[in-house]
């Protein structure tokens, strides 16, 4: 179900030529050209991420892009949530992800919630030649504590111009029973509570088993039928441009 | 070296850089679904600028033709109009659930790309969709699995009423007979009309009534739908 391809940019080089050439154009001619030009330093690192929502009715919360450490990890699957990943899935609120040394070095937020069928490109400038991977977090506001996003992708072998174009599963945070019930889901199909530090599930991350809804016999959801979903829920779409 | 071996050699030189600039595919499809018919299949190679659907973007007509009733004759019109070849149909008729079609060979010339598209019975608008696959370069046998999009043009009713043209609501048809009557209808409270992955079909176990006319036991799938494998010679 994962695609990934790659793709060489064509667009941007020419543009950085003419960046280039423009550039030239300005300068003075009062200087000396034989002047020697000041070594660049080694450019910073650009990626641009485009982020699409595949689900029919689940907004998702602003997205969270982090750059990260190659052994960061902010979920793994058969264990506990963090509690800034319990607060993420459980509310959409990526507050708890702060940027640390040796873990998160920077993070990139969303302008806000993305609606359904709706794409949003956040960039991401990395000076720091160190920064190995990105991380990519968002709940589905309409669900208890499913969240989607990109665990830990490696940056290093992306070259400019190179895209790669990830396709991601729902998880489930395992820390709220998804009880579907009126006012426990945050999002527009209910106005409940978001985060709640009592952890009343199988208290382990895994891939979600999908929701019910009202229209498929849980009689006290406030959940529909168009509020279900199918793998994959993201499509997220890297370019390295510089 | 006679002459004749002279023009043997001269005549293998040209076949083989012919086939070096011609990719022959020789391509196989599995329906996966558990009860889902597919319509004809629309195989097409194409250059990497032809799409025939792009998820995260509203259908266009071509693509809302072939999710709501079937009709693929307009988007093989969009490809061969962007001088793309394509195989129509290999299945010939309805591709049953679980069904595989082998041996479709299309040749993609110095085509780069691969779309293939079918609408899933029964439903109101979904379809299987490989978008602009890059056509690998390297002789091999690669294997892809094809989700089931929603094209966002027709609300989810599951109502079976033969309903097939684009606008006309309802489902042309339950082909394994395994369809129900009467159903209310489901109301679709998704207002997301750009392409994307289906949330599947609800369906009911009521075969005469109900809120749906598929059955929840037969009918629903989980991704992926379809899965295909292309042998690159």
């Amino acid at each position: 179900m994962n695609n990934l391809t790659r793709s060489a940019g064509k667009i941007l080089p020419l543009l950085l030529v003419s960046t280039s050439l423009v550039l030239a154009g300005c300068s003075d001619n009062d200087h000396d050209a034989s002047v020697p030009p000041t070594p660049t330093p080694a450019p910073d690192r650009v990626f641009s991420v485009t982020v699409t929502n595949l689900t029919a009715n689940q907004p998702m919360s602003p997205i969270a892009l982090l750059a990260v450490d190659k052994d960061y990890h902010p979920w793994q699957t058969g264990a506990s949530a963090s509690s800034a990943l319990e607060q993420l899935a459980e509310s959409g609120d990526s507050a708890g992800f702060q940027v640390e040394a040796g873990s998160i070095s920077s993070i990139t937020a969303g302008a806000g919630i993305l609606a359904p069928g709706a794409s949003e490109t956040l960039t991401m400038t990395l000076a720091d030649d160190s920064v190995a991977s990105m991380s990519l977090l968002t709940m589905l506001v309409n669900t208890n504590d499913a969240f989607s996003g990109l665990n830990n992708v490696n940056l290093d072998g992306i070259n400019v111009g190179e895209t790669q174009r990830i396709m991601t599963a729902v998880y489930d945070a395992g820390t709220e029973a998804n009880s579907e019930l009126k006012g426990t889901i945050p999002g527009p199909a209910d106005g409940g509570e978001g985060f709640n530090a009592a952890r009343d599930d199988v208290n382990r991350v895994h891939l979600h088993p999908g929701v019910i809804s009202h229209d498929d016999g849980l009689t006290d959801s406030v959940l529909n039928a168009s509020h279900r979903f199918d793998n994959p829920a993201l499509r997220i779409t890297l370019t390295r441009s510089q | 070296m006679n002459l004749n071996t002279l023009t043997r050699s001269l005549l293998l030189g040209s076949l083989i850089s012919t086939s070096t600039m011609a990719a022959e595919l020789e391509i196989r499809i599995n329906n996966l679904t558990h009860g889902n018919h597919f319509t004809p299949v629309l195989l097409a190679a194409h250059d990497g600028d032809t799409h025939l659907f792009n998820v995260g973007e509203m259908a266009s007509s071509s693509l809302q033709k072939m999710a709501e009733g079937g009709d693929i004759a307009d988007l093989v019109t969009l490809v061969e109009s962007a001088n793309g070849v394509t195989v129509i149909n290999p299945a010939a008729g309805l591709m049953a659930p679980g069904q595989t079609v082998e041996g479709i060979m299309l040749n993609s010339q110095t085509l780069t790309h691969l779309s293939i598209v079918a609408m899933i019975l029964p439903t109101n608008d979904a379809f299987i969709g490989l978008d602009a696959w890059e056509i690998p370069t390297t002789p091999g046998t690669y294997t892809i699995n094809l989700n089931g999009y929603d094209a966002g043009t027709e609300a989810n009713d599951e109502v079976v009423n033969g309903g097939g043209m684009p606008g006309a609501p309802g489902i042309p048809a339950a082909p394994g007979g395994d369809g129900g009557a009467n159903a209310t209808g489901v109301s679709d409270m998704s207002s997301n009309d750009k392409v994307h992955i289906h949330p599947g079909v609800l369906g009911d176990t009521d075969v005469n009534g109900g809120m749906s006319d598929l059955d929840s036991r037969v009918h629903r799938w989980l991704n992926p739908v379809a899965r295909v494998v292309v042998t690159v010679k």
